[in-house]
């Protein structure tokens, strides 16, 4: 047995720590919530005012544009018919809303410190263990103490899901960068590019295929976090899986679990397919 | 000092050395160097020092692993020089700042590459462009300008095409069209012909011979192939082990081997001349062959 003598515990000062920052910060946390609650409905009211049948179209044609194949054509707007059917047309916008505010909120943060990774050793030492603990973390560990600093609903879900859809932006940003071949590097150098022009010209473009993949990856992990973030009144079809889940409302969870899953296949494919046709060609 | 007397690019006693002591390291002191090696030091390019005139073009010939490569990058300082000078047209590269080696990797040295260095999502006009869109000059000005290099290369037509389309030999042919626009006098050519085919290689070095008649660039050019040495070189350099063997006219250095490393480069030519003075053999590589190609620049 480990002994118990030596024990120490840093989960007083980490408490005592959160509970100050919330009382000390309270206006700054909740400036800031304002603001991301101004934005979430602003894209929600735009979500909800979009027709849905003009959804199903808008989903057919990108799909046609993407693939020029007839059942992948078709599918995705049939699936989302689905969700209307089974009554959730609204309740998944609300999901959407949330699952593109964190994910422009991920990309605003991650995209720029994954190329800071790749451009500094340094950073990538420091920022990788980073990366690792927000992507191992149970996420319930940092619902709470959102909760606390940003109050009951869709902010501290917001806050949650970023946490935990950060990580594959940045990680494949610093990647694409870095796997960009020397010689076309050289190359440019040669013919005197600066570093600016060399990151500009070169290494992000020819990493786009790859920080897009890192897109749709954060994208993904996005909505299913929504789906956890519901547990703190973040609504959407994860609060119908919860609402189900207490009922033991079987064929009601099934309908709302099936709802998230439509999104996902929809948000995949589309993003998919901008990877592919960002993808450059030959390389 | 005419024209024709004026070196272009001088290096004097350059040194490469790769070694976490490269900084601190007395290259004046052969016993410094001795235990530097010993202690893992690997020297890329130990104390060269040549001159290149004006229009002349210059082979710097070895086997991989000789230094060629290093040596050539340094001149531009791709690869930062441990010690030594270098100066083109009398400006010493080896002192200049970053915003100086910028602007003189835009206006003074184009550089040409085995792997060709093309940037994939470009076409072949924005490859070529490349250069000059770093400068900062208007789209119009440079395309036309790109144009023009692509028409001298034979790639009149192939603007729109991405180098993925492009077979080797195109591909080069980019890379050179690119280097051409840059206007400089000073032409660095790392092995650009040595991942091509023997009949395009073939080609493409009557081609640069053909070209550098009309451009009377300074060309510094680095290959593994002494038949290609052979063809192009005015004068050439053997480099072997990080330090030039034997420098001289091709014709000298096929005649009067320095040493038993250049003598096992030259002795396929020197048989083929053998052979040749005995009429057993018509119509083959040659250095007649190679000298009278020469003359006839």
């Amino acid at each position: 047995m480990f002994p118990s003598d030596i024990e120490f515990h840093v989960a007083p000062y980490i408490s005592d720590f959160v509970k100050w920052i919330t009382v000390a910060w309270e206006p700054f946390f909740t400036a800031f919530s304002n603001m991301v609650l101004g934005m979430l409905l602003q894209i929600e009211h735009i979500l909800v005012a979009i027709p849905w049948w003009l959804w199903i179209i808008a989903v057919t044609v990108i799909a046609w544009r993407q693939t020029h194949e007839v059942v992948k054509t078709i599918m995705p707007g049939l699936l989302l018919f689905t969700v209307g059917i089974f009554g959730f047309w609204g309740i998944a916008m609300e999901t959407l809303g949330i699952v593109i505010v964190s994910v422009i909120i991920s990309l605003l943060l991650g995209i720029p410190l994954g190329i800071a990774m790749a451009v500094s050793d340094r950073c990538n030492t420091l920022v990788t263990p980073i990366l690792d603990a927000m992507q191992t973390m149970p996420s319930f560990v940092y619902l709470i103490p959102a909760l606390m600093l940003f109050g009951l609903g869709k902010v501290p879900g917001v806050v949650a899901t970023v946490i935990y859809a950060l990580p594959p932006v940045v990680r494949l940003t610093n990647l694409g960068i870095r796997q960009v071949s020397s010689s076309v590097q050289e190359a440019a150098l040669a013919f005197g590019a600066t570093s600016w022009q060399l990151m500009k010209e070169v290494r992000i473009p020819l990493a786009m295929p790859s920080i897009l993949a890192g897109i749709n990856q954060t994208t993904m992990m996005a909505l299913a976090m929504v789906v956890i973030a519901s547990m703190i009144g973040a609504g959407g079809l994860g609060e119908v899986v919860l609402i189900c889940t207490n009922r033991i409302d079987v064929g009601g969870g099934f309908e709302a679990g099936w709802a998230i899953v439509v999104l996902a296949i929809v948000i995949d494919r589309l993003t998919q397919g901008l990877v592919r046709r960002w993808d450059t060609p030959g390389v | 000092m005419g024209m024709q007397d004026f070196n272009l690019l001088e290096v004097e006693r350059l040194w490469k050395v790769y070694h976490k002591t490269e900084k601190a390291l007395d290259l004046s002191d052969p016993v410094a160097i001795e235990k530097a090696e010993a202690a893992g030091a690997v020297i890329a390019v130990r104390d060269v020092s040549f001159k290149v005139k004006r229009g002349e073009v210059f082979v710097i010939m070895g086997l991989s692993g000789s230094g060629k490569s290093t040596l050539i990058r340094c001149l531009t300082r791709l690869i930062e020089p441990s010690t030594g000078v270098i100066r083109v047209k009398g400006k010493e590269v080896t002192s200049m700042d970053a915003e100086e080696l910028t602007a003189f990797r835009r206006g003074e040295a184009a550089m040409v590459f085995q792997h060709y260095g093309l940037l994939p999502h470009r076409n072949v006009l924005e490859n070529v462009a490349f250069g000059l869109k770093l400068r900062g000059l208007a789209r119009e000005l440079r395309e036309s300008r790109a144009q023009e290099a692509l028409r001298q290369v034979g790639l009149a037509g192939w603007e729109k095409k991405y180098p993925h389309q492009l077979s080797g030999g195109m591909q080069q042919r980019v890379g050179i069209a690119r280097a051409l626009v840059q206007d400089t006098d000073l032409l660095l050519m790392d092995e650009p012909f040595s991942g091509l085919d023997p009949l395009i290689r073939r080609e493409m070095q009557d081609e640069l011979i053909k070209l550098q008649k009309e451009w009377q660039k300074t060309i510094i050019f680095v290959t593994h192939d002494l038949g290609e040495a052979l063809r192009l070189g005015d004068r050439m350099a053997v480099m072997g082990a990080g330090v030039f063997v034997q420098v001289g006219r091709p014709q000298e250095i096929v005649m009067n081997p320095a040493d038993e490393y250049v003598q096992r480069f030259v002795q396929d030519e020197q048989r083929i001349a053998q052979l040749l003075d005995k009429g057993r053999v018509s119509r083959v590589r040659s250095i007649e062959a190679h000298a009278s190609a020469r003359a006839g620049r």
